[in-house]
């Protein structure tokens, strides 16, 4: 398994937000993990990378234990994390908010250039010099992906990359993970667009406060339309 | 007219130190979000170290390589300070880390006497710019426009290892979320070291620039951070531009403020910044802060109003307190009294600080404006005592009207400094305007009224005072207001939602807290007979801090066991050694890391844990009686 946790728990301050969450990415795989607001899929993303500070269990990359690590060494694991809030520099350029994601390159894992990237985001290469702060949502939102690539992660998470954007950006989105997946990259993505995980994803999770409550692939899940209309009901 | 040339020139070489320091402050404010108030002491170390290391090192380029390596060496330091001392408190509130680096400040003033004594020293002058240059008769040394070239040359430098080089940019990143920057996988460890050290660097540098221009001493300190303080207020912090605009703005306003208002030419800084705040309360070239930490917010644990017993015992206390004449002499009633006016003062800025949320690291301002405006009623008007301290903290009140309410408009660090900066802006009248004044003599001769003459009714007078104010002050604390200005402390946006003027509210807590500090000041006058500019001074205002802090900041009484314990201890220590200052900026230091929640704050989680268990059926009473004297 590329990533593997279990019994994560995880708290903000008093308020316990995740109870015993199990789940796996396997190499090369793509997994959603789905849920509706506030069900805890971001504070499950931000446990793993080490920015909740009182998270308890084991969480396991690539064989290592990850789950005492600070963030930066998790990210230097090749652990890399895309947040919801996309979190772009805004006061850097395009290029600038890349550089910050640079890292050496990294065995097994695909690798990504500049350029390679400006190819994927071909947005993105006409406004290289563009401070982060005057782009689009769409436009934030290849950025913080092109970022997270630049570190060379053999894993990503992805937190609702397609969330607030319009129908042509998300296609674009599923067109640029599927080419990341087919590069080897293995992939969480967390998920309130069920259709737009299906177009991408092989299993998926689904969490509903703060705990895993359906495991399965997404054939598995369409079999069970009673748990995804309890769970997802849009 | 080549005078005003002239004058606008030595301006300009003047800038350079300042924006010096103020870009090292406001580079390492921008990453660490840390202000670091031992900014003016590793200045002031930087131009030690420039002193020692040229006085050796021969030469021209013994005289350069001094400089440059001074400034090393104290980088160094810096880093030993930052991974020491700093790493230990970057999740701290802002007001700790501020009081850690002013501890560190007090610390490094006495080793600085220590290693170089206590005597102003000269340097040596800079090879081959001993000379001036004559500019339509008026001579312009050459050193000056070095120092002028000097300030542009380091912004571009600057600019292009922020802008072209990968550190740089993980720098840039790092001040706007430093949480992502980690999450792409750079170690800000090494990052937050290496920004320290420059911003250090440049502070050293900018003293050691300073050996040839000025003696070296060690009051240095305190003398360029008020006014970086107003620097980075005016230019915003967190800007290099803003720092170097803002250096020139300021140097140039004191260079012809001399001539406008020769007796107190820091008045026409005040104008400019108070204008600044009004129209961009962010700096020139600063941007908004994202609602920053909140002060408190270590424990949260709910205020209660006393019980009936901790009232019977707060009263009993009193009674005991109030027998002290009957057992102590009378050096003891006067530190008695001393420590009775100090529980006022910090009590007044515990209302602030802890009830409101306001951290003010200028607290003297309105001790000092109520001990002068004492003092003014009774030498100039000739009035009686009773009236004199009816009306003396009116000058308090003003002061906190005025100042209050600007700075109010601003929270989080830019409060804390611009409350520092107003309260230096009093203690600098009192010390520059000697017509008025007296300046450093002071005024002497404020005696009390015959009726409170001896020791023990002059202590039974503050006693009666402080336990007054206490009562007054708890009391607002439990009352409709009190809980809109802890609504307003704890949730500005929300407490507007519900109906809540906040900026009335903190304005009015300001002007409260104030005039309660004004009124500890009319006792002080009368307590010293004399009243002199330190007691609107930088260490005054620190010291209600560390009362406040030792006490616990987030605890009602704290306020009233932080003063006493600390008065005490630090009478005691003045008359034990030669290094108070040395001690007492370990003690800080020490106490910010050790025991942030204060003696108080810390008795009440030790009953809230179960450690001291047998107390926690009465543990509201048993901490709120021991605060009750």
């Amino acid at each position: 398994m590329k990533l593997s946790v279990s019994a994560l728990n995880s708290y903000y301050g008093p308020a316990h937000i995740l109870f015993d969450v199990d789940l796996e990415v396997g190499a090369g795989e793509v997994v959603a993990l789905l849920g509706r607001n506030g069900a805890g899929k971001s504070t499950t993303f931000r446990s793993l990378v080490g920015l909740v500070a009182h998270r308890e269990g084991r969480i396991t990359f690539e064989g290592h234990d990850i789950s005492k690590a600070p963030t930066h060494a998790i990210g230097r694991a090749g652990l890399g994390y895309v947040p919801e809030e996309r979190r772009i520099f805004t006061d850097l350029t395009v290029e600038e908010n890349l550089e910050v994601g640079r890292q050496p390159a990294r065995a097994g894992a695909p690798q990504w250039s500049r350029e390679k990237l400006f190819t994927l985001f071909p947005n993105l290469a006409e406004m290289r010099h563009r401070a982060g702060g005057r782009m689009s949502g769409g436009e934030q939102q290849m950025l913080t992906i092109a970022r997270t690539l630049m570190g060379n992660p053999s894993l990503v998470l992805l937190d609702e990359p397609s969330e607030g954007l319009s129908p042509k950006i998300v296609e674009q989105m599923a067109y640029a993970i599927l080419t990341m997946k087919k590069e080897g990259l293995s992939i969480l993505l967390s998920e309130q667009n069920l259709h737009f995980a299906r177009l991408i994803s092989d299993r998926s999770y689904i969490i509903e406060r703060g705990r895993i409550c359906f495991s399965g692939t997404m054939a598995d899940l369409d079999a069970r339309p009673d748990i995804r209309d309890a769970h997802l009901a849009m | 007219m080549s005078f005003y040339v002239v004058q606008f020139l030595s301006g300009l070489a003047s800038a350079a130190a300042l924006f010096l320091v103020a870009s090292g402050l406001s580079i390492i404010f921008g990453v660490t979000r840390i202000v670091n108030f031992a900014h003016g002491a590793f200045y002031m170390l930087g131009a030690y170290v420039a002193f020692s290391l040229t006085e050796r090192l021969s030469g021209t380029l013994g005289f350069w390589g001094g400089i440059v390596l001074a400034a090393v060496v104290v980088a160094l330091i810096g880093v030993l300070v930052e991974m020491l001392l700093l790493r230990r408190i970057y999740r701290s509130p802002e007001l700790f880390q501020l009081l850690a680096t002013f501890g560190l400040t007090l610390m490094v003033e006495d080793l600085a006497v220590l290693i170089w004594g206590p005597d102003d020293l000269l340097g040596r002058r800079a090879p081959g710019l001993r000379g001036a240059f004559d500019f339509f008769g008026q001579a312009i040394p050459t050193y000056d426009v070095l120092l002028m070239v000097l300030g542009p040359v380091v912004l571009g430098a600057l600019w292009l290892l922020f802008h072209r080089t990968r550190w740089g940019v993980l720098v840039r990143a790092a001040t706007q979320d430093r949480d992502m920057v980690a999450a792409l996988g750079v170690n800000q460890k090494w990052l937050f070291t290496s920004v320290f050290a420059l911003g250090v660097f440049l502070a050293a540098l900018g003293g050691a620039l300073q050996i040839p221009r000025d003696a070296v001493n060690h009051t240095m300190d305190l003398r360029i951070i008020v006014d970086v303080f107003v620097v980075v207020v005016i230019g915003g912090l967190g800007s290099i531009t803003g720092a170097f605009v803002a250096a020139v703005l300021v140097s140039e306003l004191n260079a012809f403020g001399i001539l406008i208002f020769p007796k107190i030419s820091i008045i026409l800084v005040f104008l400019v910044m108070a204008a600044v705040l009004i129209v961009r309360p962010w700096g020139l070239f600063g941007k908004p802060e994202a609602a920053a930490r909140q002060t408190p917010g270590l424990a949260v644990q709910p205020w209660r109003p006393l019980s009936t017993q901790a009232r019977l015992a707060f009263i009993g206390v009193l009674v005991l307190a109030a027998a002290l004449p009957l057992l102590g002499s009378n050096y003891a009633l006067i530190v008695g009294a001393e420590i009775a006016i100090f529980v006022i003062f910090a009590v007044s800025l515990h209302f602030m600080m802890s009830v409101g949320g306001m951290a003010s690291f200028g607290h003297a301002a309105y001790f000092g404006l109520g001990a002068y405006g004492v003092a003014f009623l009774a030498k100039l008007a000739g009035l009686p005592m009773i009236a004199c301290l009816l009306l003396g903290p009116l000058l308090g009140l003003f002061g906190a009207i005025i100042f209050g309410w600007f700075s109010v408009q601003l929270s989080g660090v830019y409060f804390a400094m611009l409350t520092l900066a107003f309260a230096q802006i009093v203690w600098s009248i009192a010390f520059q305007w000697v017509d008025v004044t007296g300046g450093d003599n002071g005024i002497l001769g404020v005696w009390p009224a015959a009726l409170v003459a001896t020791p023990a009714r002059f202590y039974w007078l503050s006693l009666a005072i402080t336990a007054l104010s206490v009562v007054v002050l708890r009391v607002l604390v439990f009352s409709p207001f009190g809980y809109a200005l802890r609504a307003t402390r704890d949730s500005g946006l929300r407490s507007e939602a519900v109906g809540i003027n906040s900026k009335r509210i903190q304005w009015t807590a300001f002007v409260i807290a104030g005039t309660f500090a004004a009124l500890a000041g009319a006792l002080f006058a009368y307590l010293k007979g004399s009243v002199f500019p330190d007691n609107a001074g930088i260490a005054l205002s620190v010291d209600s801090l560390v009362m406040v802090l030792l006490g616990g900041v987030e605890t009602v009484s704290g306020a009233v066991v932080g003063a006493i314990v600390y008065k005490a201890l630090s009478i005691w220590l003045v008359s034990y050694t030669e290094l108070s200052k040395l001690v007492m900026g370990g003690v800080i230091v020490l106490l910010v890391v050790m025991f942030p929640k204060g003696i108080v704050g810390t008795f009440d989680s030790l009953i809230e844990s179960g450690k001291l268990s047998f107390l926690k059926r009465g543990s509201s009473r048993a901490t709120q009686t021991e605060g009750a004297e």
